[in-house]
C-alpha cells in the first residue's frame, strides 16, 4: 500500500443538500460512494485528488420504488439490493443479471450503481442495462435538478455531461416493453472485468447496448434498426462492425471483441429464453 | 501399542491457529523501534546508471546502497551473477538499486527519488540471446537410426509463457540487528538458503546469522530463491540503521519483482510406426531465465529429464538450453521445468494419434514405460513405475474412450495427458545437499528439528507421523520444532517434492535409532533415568544410484511418481470461452502418509494447472509485466473449478519412508496438455497455453475457414 | 471515532480514510485479518459488516461507525467451521483462511453447493483447489 493519507480530506455531509453545498462552496472534491473502484487508486498511490465527498450515509440516495409507473433507484443502491430487490427482478430483470455478475458477495454488497455509472468505465456492467432500458439520470446540484437521458450522459473516454457540481442522485426507468437480455463475457468465470457486455431488449423495436467495444459503452441504434427493420442477421452484423470500435487491451483483442459482438448479436436475437443464457 | 499414525488423517499439527486468525504471518509481527524499508528499482530494461538525485530531505532516513554492502554483493545461489543491488549496469526492469528506510510510512512513501539512466539496447528473445546461462545434451542410442526406422516423423512446436506463484501472501521479512549479527524473520521455503546468502553478502560468519521461518502463506517456489534477495535488503538497512527493519511487498511489486516460471519453446521431431511404437525423439528446449541465472539451469535440467514423457523409446536426442534475457529473472515454480515439457511431449503425442488415427489412450499404452524399460537418460526402472496402471486406472473411470465417441460432433472434448516427476534432487543433488534431519529426546518429550517448512502442505504433520509410527510413540506426543536456523540442522530446502521421501527417510532413520536406545522404555521414562540426547542422520544416496553428470546419463532420481489427468471440456460456440466441466486424476505416490493432505496437493497443484492452461498470462511490454495486478492477472475462483476426482494409487519406493514418494509437484505437470488435447478433441488445434479465448477464436476460425 | 469490533467498543484514532482492514491489524491489533491484494480481488481481507461480508481493504474506516463488524476472532474458536476447517482440510497455508471462514459464515446455515461456490467466489484460494473448502463447509453445515 503506497498511498498516503497526509493532507487528504474526507468531507462528511450529514444531508444530501450539505453535501450539494459543499460541492458547490468548497470544491473541487470527489465524491466516493461503496469505495470499490476510486478507493483502490488512492491506495496504490495513482489518484492525484485530496479532497473527497463522503457519500456513504446519505440515505436520500437510496432506495427502490416504483413512482408514477417509473421504476427509480437511487444512485446509492447497491448491487446486493439491486438482487434481492423483487420490483427489480420483475421490471428491470437485466439489471438484477448485471448485479449478479460483478465482482464476488463482498464487492456486490458495497459497489454502487451510481459509482458505476460516475466511474464511467467503459466496461461497467450495469451501464448497457441502463442504456438499453432509456434510463434517465437524474443530476442534483446546489442550483437544482436536471434529467438527462443515459443516452446523452456520456461524451467521451470517462467523461460526461455532470458538473463536478452535480451529483447523480437516482434513475429513473421507463417501462421497458419486451423480453430483456443480457450477457458479461469476462475473464473468467467470476470476478472479472467484461471483455464485452451486452444488454438487449427484445421486441418489434429491439433496443440493443454493449460495453467494452469503443471509448463508452454504446447503443446501437443502426443495428437496432437494422435487426428491428427485418433485414438479416449478417446485414445486421455488418451494421454493428461500423457502429462498434472496440481496441485491443490488456484483456483482449480488437479482433476477439468483433467477432464475439457479432455472435452475442446472434445469440441475443435467436434467443427465446430471458436474461444470461447459458446458466 | 498407540494407533498408527501413518497412512491416518491425524489432526493437523499447524492448524488451529490458521482458523482463529492466531497464526502469526511476517506482516503480524511487532517490533519495537522498526524501520520500514522501501526498494527503488529500475524503470528500464538495460541501460547504466549515470546520476541519483534524491528529491526529499533525508533526516530521519537510513538510505542504503551497494556501497553499504559489508560483503560481497551478490545474492548467493548457484552463478552468483545476480547483484543484491545495482551498481551502474541495469539488466532488467525493477532491478533493485536502493533502499530507503524510515519509521514512518507515509514520509517513506513520499520520498522521491530520481535515477537517470543511460538506456541501451535491451533483448527480450530468449532465441536472439546470445548469453546461455546452461546447456544441456541428454543422448540415447542413435537418432539417425530411430528416424530411418520410423513409418511417419511428425514434427511440432509448442509454447509456454510465464506463469506467476500468486500465494496468496506477498513476499516479506523483518530483520533484526541482534548478539553482534543478524536475525532474519521471514515467509520463506528455505531457511538455509538464506542464511547462506546473508553470510555472502553481509560477510557474516554462520553463527552471527539467524534465519527464522514465519508461517508462510504460500509458496510454490516463488519462495525458494527469492526470499534471499528481500531478507538481504532487509538486513542492510538493520544492520546500518542498528534497528529491526520491515520490508513487506505489496503485490504489485511483488508480481513485477519477483521470480516466475520459465517461459519455454519446445520443438519435437518424432518417428513414429503405423502402429503408434515410437522409434525416435529429437527434442530441442529454449528456455527464457530472464537477467540472471538464479536456478535456471536446474529448472532447465528437470525439464530436459522430463522431456521425453513417460515413454519407452529406444532412440532420444534432447537439447535444451536457458538463455538470458532483458526481464526480471525467472525461477523455481511447482515442477520446475516439468509442466513446460510435459507440456509439449504430451500434446506431441494427440497430435500423433491424430496423424496415425490411433486413439490417445491406445497410443500411450503402447508406449509407457514399464517395469524393466530404461528411461532417456538410460535409468533401468524398477516395479514402482505405475504409468500403465495410472493410465488404465484413469480410462476406465472416465470412460475415456467411450465418452470420446460419444462426444464426437458436440462443443465438448475430452482429453488426457500421462506425466511422471522425479522426487528429490536430480542425480547427485542430493548427496551434494547433504541434508540433515534431527530429533531430539527432551523433558517435553520427542522433538523433529529440520529445516524443512511448513507452506501449506502439512510438513509438520507428515513428518510427525512419519517419526511418531516408526518410535511407537502416539502422534501427539511428537513435537515439531520452527524452522529457525539457530535450532535445526540444514535439511536442504523445501523442495523438489524431497520433504517427505529424503527428509522424511532421514527422519525415519533417526526415529529407528531413538528406538532401539529407548530400548521399550516410553520417551519421558528414558528421560527421567537418563537424560536427554540428540541423533542427528545425514543424507546417504540409496545403494547402486549412478549418474554421470557430464554425459547425463543413468539414474536421475532414486523414484518417480506416475499420474494421468482426464479432463473435459466445454467450448462456448459463442464467446469461445473453454470451460472444464470434468476432472479426474490418478496419481501414484509410494504411499499417502496423510490422505486427505495427499488430496490437497493433488487438487491445489491441478487447479494451478487448469490456471496454467486457460487463464493465467503474464503480459510483458518492453519488458515490464503490465498486468501486474490481481484484476488483470487471473487465477482460477470458485466458480471456475470444475468438480475434482482425485484417486491416489500407492506402490512402494523401497528407500522411501513407509514406501513413500514426493507429490508435491507433479500434479501441476498434467492439466493443461489434457485441456488442449480435450480441445484437439473439440476441433480446437492449439499448440501453445494458456488457451484464451481469442486463441481458441483463432483455431476455430481456421477450421471452418 | 468509535467502532464496535466483534461485540467490543473500540475507540480509533485513523484517518477517516484509512482502510478499516489497517485500522482492524493495527490500531485493534486483530492481525487475524490479512492484505494478499489491496484491490478487493483476493477476499483475504473478509470481514462481516452487519453480518455482509465486505472487502475491509475496500472500506474507509469512516464508513464502519456506527456498525457490527465481526472479524474472525470474533469467533469462537470452536466454531463449526473453525474445526471443520481442520479436519477437512480446508486451510493449507491459511492466509486466505480467515477470509474464506468469514465468508462462509454468512453463508447461511444449509448451503449447497452451488450457493457455496457463488458465495465464495470473491475469495481466492491457490492452495487447495477449493475441493477441501467445499467439502468443509458442508460438514459444518451438518452440526
Amino acid at each position: 500500500m503506497q498511498g498516503t493519507l497526509r493532507g487528504r480530506d474526507l468531507l462528511q455531509p450529514r444531508s444530501l443538500a450539505d453535501a450539494l453545498k459543499m460541492l458547490r462552496n468548497e470544491g473541487p472534491l470527489v465524491p466516493l460512494a461503496g469505495c470499490t473502484d476510486l478507493y483502490v487508486s488512492l491506495n496504490f498511490g495513482t489518484l492525484k485528488a485530496t479532497r473527497f465527498l463522503d457519500l456513504w450515509n446519505l440515505d436520500a440516495l437510496r432506495g427502490i420504488e416504483l413512482r408514477g409507473g417509473a421504476l427509480r433507484i437511487g444512485a446509492l443502491t447497491t448491487y446486493t439490493e439491486i438482487r434481492r430487490s423483487a420490483t427489480i427482478r420483475r421490471r428491470l430483470p437485466m439489471l438484477a443479471a448485471a448485479a449478479r455478475e460483478i465482482g464476488g458477495v463482498q464487492i456486490q454488497n458495497r459497489g454502487t450503481i451510481g459509482g458505476n455509472v460516475a466511474n464511467a468505465s467503459p466496461a461497467g456492467d450495469t451501464l448497457p442495462v441502463l442504456l438499453a432500458a432509456d434510463a434517465v439520470v437524474v443530476l442534483r446540484s446546489a442550483a437544482g435538478v436536471r434529467r438527462v437521458p443515459m443516452t446523452s450522459f456520456y461524451t467521451g473516454y470517462r467523461q460526461s455531461v455532470a458538473t463536478p457540481e452535480e451529483l447523480i442522485v437516482a434513475f429513473e426507468i421507463p417501462p421497458v416493453r419486451g423480453r430483456q437480455w443480457f450477457r458479461k463475457v469476462g475473464t473468467r468465470a467470476a470476478q472479472a472485468i467484461a471483455k464485452i457486455v451486452v444488454a438487449g431488449v427484445q421486441d418489434r423495436e429491439p433496443r440493443l447496448a454493449m460495453g467494452s467495444v469503443g471509448p463508452v459503452p454504446l447503443r446501437l441504434w443502426q443495428t437496432e434498426r437494422a435487426l428491428g427493420s427485418g433485414a438479416s442477421l449478417a446485414e445486421a452484423q455488418q451494421t454493428l462492425q461500423r457502429e462498434i470500435a472496440p481496441i485491443d487491451d490488456l484483456r483482449s483483442t480488437a479482433e476477439y471483441r468483433r467477432q464475439v459482438a457479432a455472435n452475442l448479436v446472434a445469440q441475443f436475437w435467436n434467443s427465446r429464453s430471458g436474461t444470461t443464457p447459458g446458466r | 501399542m498407540p494407533k498408527r499414525a501413518v497412512g491416518r488423517n491425524v489432526r493437523r499439527k499447524e492448524g488451529g491457529d490458521k482458523v482463529t486468525g492466531r497464526a502469526r504471518y511476517v506482516d503480524d509481527l511487532r517490533f519495537e523501534d522498526i524501520l520500514y524499508v522501501r526498494t527503488i528499482r529500475s524503470t528500464v530494461p538495460a541501460g547504466e546508471i549515470v546520476d541519483i538525485r534524491y528529491g526529499f530531505d533525508r533526516a530521519g532516513f537510513t538510505v542504503v546502497d551497494h556501497r553499504d554492502i559489508p560483503g560481497r554483493n551478490v545474492v548467493a545461489l548457484i552463478e552468483d551473477d545476480q547483484p543484491s543491488l545495482v551498481e551502474f549496469r541495469v539488466r532488467h526492469v525493477a532491478e533493485p538499486i536502493l533502499l530507503l528506510a524510515h519509521s514512518d510510512r507515509t514520509t517513506l512513501a513520499e520520498a522521491r527519488v530520481s535515477i537517470a539512466c543511460r538506456e541501451t539496447t535491451p533483448n527480450f528473445d530468449p532465441e536472439r540471446s546470445d548469453t546461455c546461462f546452461k546447456s544441456i545434451a541428454i543422448e540415447k542410442g542413435e537418432i539417425e537410426r530411430g528416424m530411418a526406422e520410423a513409418d511417419l516423423i511428425v514434427e511440432g512446436e509448442y509454447r509456454t509463457g510465464h506463469q506467476e506463484q500468486l500465494y496468496i501472501e506477498p513476499n516479506g521479512v523483518i530483520a533484526v540487528p541482534e548478539n553482534g549479527g543478524i536475525t532474519v524473520y521471514g515467509s520463506l521455503q528455505c531457511p538455509y538458503y538464506v542464511h547462506r546468502a546473508l553470510m555472502v553478502l553481509l560477510g557474516l560468519p554462520a553463527e552471527k546469522v539467524r534465519v527464522v521461518q514465519t508461517e508462510t502463506g504460500g509458496g510454490f517456489g516463488g519462495k525458494e530463491e527469492y526470499p534471499s534477495m528481500i531478507a538481504g535488503h532487509a538486513a542492510l538497512v538493520a544492520m546500518k540503521s542498528g534497528r529491526p527493519a520491515k520490508l513487506i511487498y505489496d503485490r504489485v511489486e511483488d508480481m513485477l519483482a519477483t521470480t516466475k516460471r520459465h517461459p519455454a519453446i519446445v520443438r519435437h521431431r518424432t518417428g513414429v510406426k503405423k502402429d503408434g511404437r515410437l522409434t525416435a525423439m529429437e527434442i530441442d528446449v529454449v528456455l527464457d531465465g530472464g537477467a540472471y541465472a538464479t536456478l535456471s539451469s536446474v529448472v532447465l535440467s528437470r525439464g530436459m529429464i522430463h522431456a521425453a514423457g513417460p515413454y519407452r523409446c529406444d532412440h532420444v536426442r534432447a537439447r535444451g538450453r536457458v538463455m538470458m534475457t532483458n526481464t526480471p529473472p525467472n525461477g523455481a515454480f511447482r515442477g520446475f521445468g516439468a509442466p513446460q515439457t510435459q507440456f509439449a511431449v504430451e500434446v506431441h503425442m494427440d497430435a500423433i494419434a491424430d496423424r496415425l488415427g490411433i486413439d490417445p489412450l491406445k497410443l500411450r499404452e503402447r508406449n509407457a514405460l514399464r517395469p524393466g524399460d530404461t528411461t532417456a537418460t538410460g535409468q533401468k526402472l524398477g516395479r514402482d513405475c505405475s504409468a500403465l496402471q495410472v493410465l488404465r486406472e484413469a480410462g476406465r473411470r472416465t470412460s475415456f474412450s467411450r465418452r470420446r465417441k460419444a462426444l464426437e460432433g458436440t462443443n465438448r472434448g475430452i482429453g488426457l495427458s500421462l506425466f511422471f516427476h522425479g522426487s528429490g534432487f536430480t542425480g547427485g543433488g542430493e548427496v551434494k545437499l547433504a541434508s540433515r534431519a534431527s530429533l531430539a529426546l527432551t523433558g517435553r518429550g520427542v522433538q523433529v528439528r529440520v529445516a524443512s517448512t511448513e507452506i501449506g502442505q502439512g510438513t509438520r504433520t507428515m513428518h510427525a507421523q512419519i517419526v511418531a509410527e516408526t518410535l511407537g510413540v502416539p502422534y501427539d506426543q511428537i513435537d515439531v520444532s520452527a524452522a529457525d536456523t539457530s535450532i535445526v540442522p540444514d535439511s536442504g530446502p523445501t523442495v523438489a517434492s524431497r520433504t517427505c521421501m529424503i527428509v522424511g527417510r532421514l527422519l525415519q532413520r533417526c526415529a529407528e535409532e531413538m528406538r532401539a536406545r529407548l530400548g521399550g522404555l516410553t520417551p519421558s521414562a528414558y528421560f527421567r533415568k537418563h537424560g536427554g540426547f540428540v541423533i542427528t542422520k545425514q543424507y546417504e544416496p540409496p545403494p547402486g544410484l549412478a549418474w554421470n553428470e557430464d554425459a547425463y546419463r543413468g539414474d536421475a532420481y532414486g523414484s518417480y511418481g506416475w499420474a494421468c489427468d482426464v479432463v473435459e471440456v466445454e467450448v462456448d460456440p459463442v464467446t469461445y470461452q473453454a470451460t472444464p466441466v470434468a476432472f479426474t486424476t490418478v496419481h501414484e505416490i509410494g504411499r499417502a502418509i496423510h490422505p486427505l493432505l495427499a488430496a490437497g496437493q493433488i487438487e491445489g497443484g491441478s487447479l494451478q494447472g487448469l490456471g496454467y492452461a486457460l487463464l493465467e498470462e503474464v503480459v510483458m511490454r518492453d519488458g515490464r509485466m503490465a498486468n501486474a495486478q490481481l484484476t488483470n492477472y487471473i487465477i482460477p475462483t470458485t466458480l471456475d473449478t470444475p468438480p475434482m476426482e482425485v484417486r491416489i494409487l500407492e506402490r512402494p519406493y523401497q528407500h522411501g519412508p513407509f514406501g513413500a514418494k514426493g507429490v508435491g509437484e507433479m500434479p501441476i505437470d498434467g492439466p493443461a496438455p489434457a485441456v488442449v488435447n480435450a480441445l484437439r478433441h473439440a476441433g480446437v488445434v492449439l499448440s501453445e497455453i494458456p488457451a484464451t479465448p481469442e486463441k481458441i477464436m483463432k483455431g476455430t476460425m481456421k477450421r471452418s475457414g | 471515532m468509535r467502532l464496535t469490533v466483534n461485540r467490543r467498543t473500540v475507540v480509533v484514532k485513523a484517518h477517516p480514510l484509512t482502510r478499516l482492514l489497517d485500522v482492524l491489524r493495527e490500531e485493534c491489533g486483530l492481525t487475524g485479518t490479512k492484505e494478499g491484494c489491496g484491490e478487493g480481488e483476493c477476499g483475504a481481507c473478509t470481514v462481516l459488516i452487519d453480518g455482509q461480508p465486505v472487502n475491509s481493504c475496500l472500506v474507509p474506516v469512516a464508513h464502519a461507525r456506527g456498525t457490527r463488524i465481526t472479524t474472525i476472532e470474533g469467533l469462537a474458536g470452536s466454531h463449526p467451521l473453525q474445526r471443520a476447517f481442520v479436519e477437512q482440510g480446508g486451510a493449507q497455508c491459511g492466509i486466505c483462511t480467515p477470509g474464506m471462514i468469514m465468508a462462509a459464515a454468512a453463508l447461511g446455515p444449509h448451503p449447497t453447493l452451488e450457493e457455496i461456490r457463488t458465495g465464495l467466489a470473491g475469495n481466492l484460494c491457490r492452495c487447495t483447489g477449493y475441493t477441501a473448502i467445499y467439502r468443509s463447509i458442508q460438514r459444518a453445515s451438518r452440526r
